[in-house]
């Protein structure tokens, strides 16, 4: 279970440079691709290698590809999501300050097999130092004859650019992103039309992320079939997940999937188990959207099932006792973290970071916010807790974007899985004073308080 | 609502010109408003790091826009300064992963130490503190950005060591 495909020259010395990249076999997809195959056989190998959008979504690569307008003859754009806000989610910087070049050529192969002249990569404004690295990479590519009119002789041409974004997690929302490359606020667009008819400046445009654009090359100077060989089922491929919070070693890895929970967790090769003894409490697997699991239900499934690092075994049990892969950002607690403090804090990100479009999303996001603040500071009363739950769930599916999503699932997930936490906050209000109120007193030893008695 | 209007003295040097033109040349030539949001950026780090009316006028006249297409941007994005701050400006992650390892211990270690609370700038103009959300490095918190870089695993000893190589001028904001 340890191939890599993506991180697997990370440690040569000098492959932020072109020459040490190129020296080690990079560019042959380019070669490979403009040379010897037509723009549909690449999009064919993405389509057999089964990659499946890594940004979160899991959309199919290939069939995204499929989608583009090449009928219209306008001019068509890959744009590469590169806008990583995600909390948790710190993977595709790992990839880019490391190994530039490797999305750099993923651009190129993916903009041949789209038929795109001008491509962008849009980086959050906060990366600033990776936006230099990727401008010398892409200056680097281009002296060697990679970008720029006639590549490698065969009559197709590219250009390519880095755009920066400047603060705002909305834009890592395709349509967003759009906007915002179009130098406008990121007000996310109500779809169809989608961006593969009507995208950039109203070309049919394609946005990948980062890790799926950078993972073309393989599938190119392999096969898809090769590609989809490696995971399990239909999680085909490995998958970078950024971890953080109470674990011994944080920080990107690249898993291939199917690995299980337990080995991704415990074993010295990757997380190396907790970061102190204060046993696990829970984790969010893919990123601060998608549901928090009691640790109960993250070695195991409901079926007692091993949990896999997978799109199916993660979300095994629906949103009742499973969660999502989503983006990879694997966030891991001890039995410090207050469950409370934690949804009010990933509820005024959402709050902060809505566009302010749809009602429900730019209100319901405040009002969850403050519920939650006011309950986290002894101030909440028994019926916030319904309340809570009633507001979510009338955001969820009520708004253009997911965004309205994002920020009802962490909240109705810390109900469902800890509502007795939420109960202990406000019948026990002196007790939570401090803000550390779980590091000299955890829930596990105050719980008989609450007595699992259900409020409402 | 804050009304007061802050002066700010323009200089569009030869080199900041050279580069929004370039920066205005990655677009096709009838979509130059494309390049606002890095224009922006250029304009603020050339600008102390902030961006008044005034100069945001300005880059609307440049890229052939109206001055309300550059406010309505200006305000959208966090990370356009509409006043004028700290020539140090200490941006926190406060997002949940950064506050699971002590990020919100060092904030406030950090404004103890300056004096001043969380969205204030030091009299003397040297540092502001903020908190902000999610940075993206959430493995190596806690952790903040200072200029176009990220200062992180950080400890009250390193931001200690932070504000006196501050005072001593030896931080690098910009990489240009």
């Amino acid at each position: 279970m340890s191939q890599k495909i993506l991180l697997d020259k990370i440690n040569i010395p000098g492959i932020k440079t072109y020459e040490v990249y190129r020296k080690n076999g990079g560019y042959a997809s380019v070669e490979k691709a403009i040379k010897t195959l037509t723009p549909d056989e690449v999009v064919e190998e993405v389509k057999k290698s089964g990659l499946r959008g890594r940004g979160g979504a899991g959309f199919p690569a290939g069939m995204k590809w499929s989608f583009i307008d090449k009928k219209s003859g306008k001019p068509r754009h890959l744009v590469c999501n590169a806008d990583e806000s995600e909390p948790g989610t710190f993977k595709d910087r790992y990839l880019m300050e490391f190994i530039p070049h490797l999305l750099i050529e993923g651009m190129i192969t993916s903009s041949f097999a789209l038929g795109a002249n001008l491509s962008y990569i849009y980086i959050r404004g906060e990366y600033m130092w990776v936006y230099k690295i990727l401008e010398r990479a892409i200056a680097e590519a281009k002296a060697a004859g990679f970008l720029g009119k006639n590549i490698l002789g065969s009559g197709y041409d590219l250009e390519l650019y880095v755009h920066c974004g400047a603060g705002a997690y909305i834009c890592g929302e395709e349509t967003a992103l759009i906007e915002s490359l179009e130098g406008k606020r990121g007000n996310p667009r109500i779809k169809p039309p989608f961006p593969a008819v009507s995208g950039l400046w109203a070309n049919p445009t394609v946005v990948n992320n980062v890790e799926t654009i950078a993972t073309v090359p393989w599938i190119i100077n392999n096969s898809g079939d090769d590609y989809a060989k490696i995971g399990i089922g239909r999680s085909t491929g490995t998958k970078l997940i950024s971890a953080s919070g109470h674990v011994k070693n944080p920080g990107v890895y690249e898993i291939e999937l199917g690995l299980s929970v337990d080995e991704f967790m415990n074993s010295d090769e990757y997380l190396g188990g907790m970061s102190s003894s204060r046993p696990l409490k829970a984790f969010v697997p893919g990123g601060s959207s998608v549901p928090i699991l009691p640790a109960e239900l993250i070695f195991k499934t409901a079926n007692g099932e091993d949990r896999l690092m997978s799109y199916e075994s993660l979300s095994d049990g629906g949103f009742a006792t499973g969660s999502m892969l989503g983006s990879g950002g694997f966030i891991v607690y001890n039995d410090t973290a207050c469950i409370v403090r934690n949804t009010w804090n990933f509820a005024r990100f959402y709050h902060h970071e809505s566009c302010g479009q749809c009602t429900p999303c730019r209100e319901g996001t405040g009002w969850l916010e403050k519920i939650l603040w006011r309950i986290e500071n002894g101030q909440g009363r028994e019926e916030d807790i319904e309340l809570l739950w009633s507001i979510q769930s009338k955001i969820e599916g009520n708004t253009i974007c997911p965004l309205g999503d994002a920020a009802s699932w962490p909240v109705a997930a810390a109900i469902r899985h800890f509502r007795d936490e939420f109960e202990y906050h406000v019948r026990f209000p002196e007790k939570i004073k401090n803000r550390e109120h779980f590091v000299a007193e955890p829930f596990s030893q105050v719980k008989h308080l609450v007595g699992g008695k259900v409020i409402v | 609502m804050e009304r007061t209007h802050y002066k700010q003295e323009i200089n569009m040097t030869e080199a900041l010109m050279n580069r929004i033109n370039e920066l205005i040349s990655h677009y096709p030539e009838d979509k130059r408003k494309s390049a606002l949001l890095p224009v922006l950026h250029e304009v603020q780090d050339a600008h102390d790091n902030w961006l008044s009316i005034e100069l945001q006028d300005k880059v609307a006249e440049i890229l052939h826009i109206k001055p309300i297409e550059v406010y309505e941007v200006v305000t959208f994005y966090t990370m356009y300064n509409q006043k004028p701050i700290g020539k140090y400006m200490f941006e926190f992650c406060q997002t949940s992963c950064c506050c699971l390892n002590g990020a919100e211990n060092l904030m406030d270690y950090t404004a103890d130490k300056l004096g001043i609370k969380m969205g204030e700038t030091t009299p003397d103009g040297m540092f502001s503190i903020a908190g902000v959300e999610c940075l993206g490095a959430c493995g190596y918190a806690p952790m903040m950005q200072l200029g176009d870089f990220y200062k992180e695993k950080l400890t009250e000893d390193k931001i200690d060591q932070l504000i006196a190589d501050c005072r001593d001028d030896k931080i690098i904001l910009h990489d240009k």
